[in-house]
């Protein structure tokens, strides 16, 4: 089950993306239980302004070793099926989806701590940056206080 | 020569994505502070990857030829 996969999305994860990849997994009878962690774009108020949109890019080279590292930890880790993690690149409006993590296992007992242990390393290790974008145009760099 | 990549704000600073620098075989040190200084870069928190890796101690380690340098800001991904 541990292979490469693509993470990174341009635009928004749709609800029909999240719709099919749960679909794909029905083939998969050694699973008994699914976890889907899924964040979405906040209106965040700052002073006067509103955030409209992230704006999110990356250093792909070393993202992707970190992703790698990543799953691997996270297989040693848990008795997981199987993983997955999709991030958006450019613009994501608020109310979107821009990231989404889907694990997999035999049983419920694994995938609680997994996902929350994977979202909580994608946000901390992984270099992605966020741009957010006010309603009037001007914009602050996000950081992740959690 | 070796490459230094900017990324997020830190590339709003210095107005660029990347560039390359005719050096090697200095303290890693010595360059951020260089580069800290060129572009004013002390109200920023950064941090550094040689190679796509990130370093601790950045005193510790030396620059060789075409080595990859990235200075990022703070992550922020999900």
């Amino acid at each position: 089950m541990k292979k490469k996969k693509t993470v990174f999305i341009e635009g928004p994860v749709t609800p029909q993306f999240i719709a099919d990849s749960i679909a794909k997994h029905q083939a998969k009878y050694s699973i008994g239980a699914h976890n889907i962690f899924l964040g979405q774009v906040r209106a965040d108020k700052v002073e006067d302004n509103t955030v409209s949109a992230i704006e999110f890019s990356c250093y792909p080279e070393m993202a992707e070793k970190k992703l790698e590292e990543i799953r691997e930890k996270a297989f040693e880790k848990y008795n997981l099926t199987c993983m997955h993690i999709y991030h958006s690149l450019g613009k994501v409006n608020v109310g979107e989806i821009c990231f989404f993590v889907f694990v997999s296992a035999p049983h419920r007992t694994q995938v609680y701590d997994a996902t929350e242990d994977i979202v909580n390393m994608v946000k901390s290790e992984v270099p992605i940056f966020g741009k957010e974008i006010f309603e009037n145009e001007m914009h602050q760099w996000k950081v992740n206080n959690n | 020569m070796i490459k230094v990549k900017y990324f997020g704000m830190i590339a709003e600073a210095t107005a660029r994505s990347e560039e390359r620098i005719n050096t090697a075989n200095i303290k890693l040190s010595t360059l951020i502070k260089t580069l800290v200084e060129k572009y004013n870069l002390k109200p920023y928190t950064l941090n550094v990857a040689v190679n796509q890796h990130l370093i601790n101690k950045i005193e510790d380690v030396t620059v060789k030829e075409n080595d990859e340098i990235a200075i990022l800001p703070p992550f922020a991904g999900g």
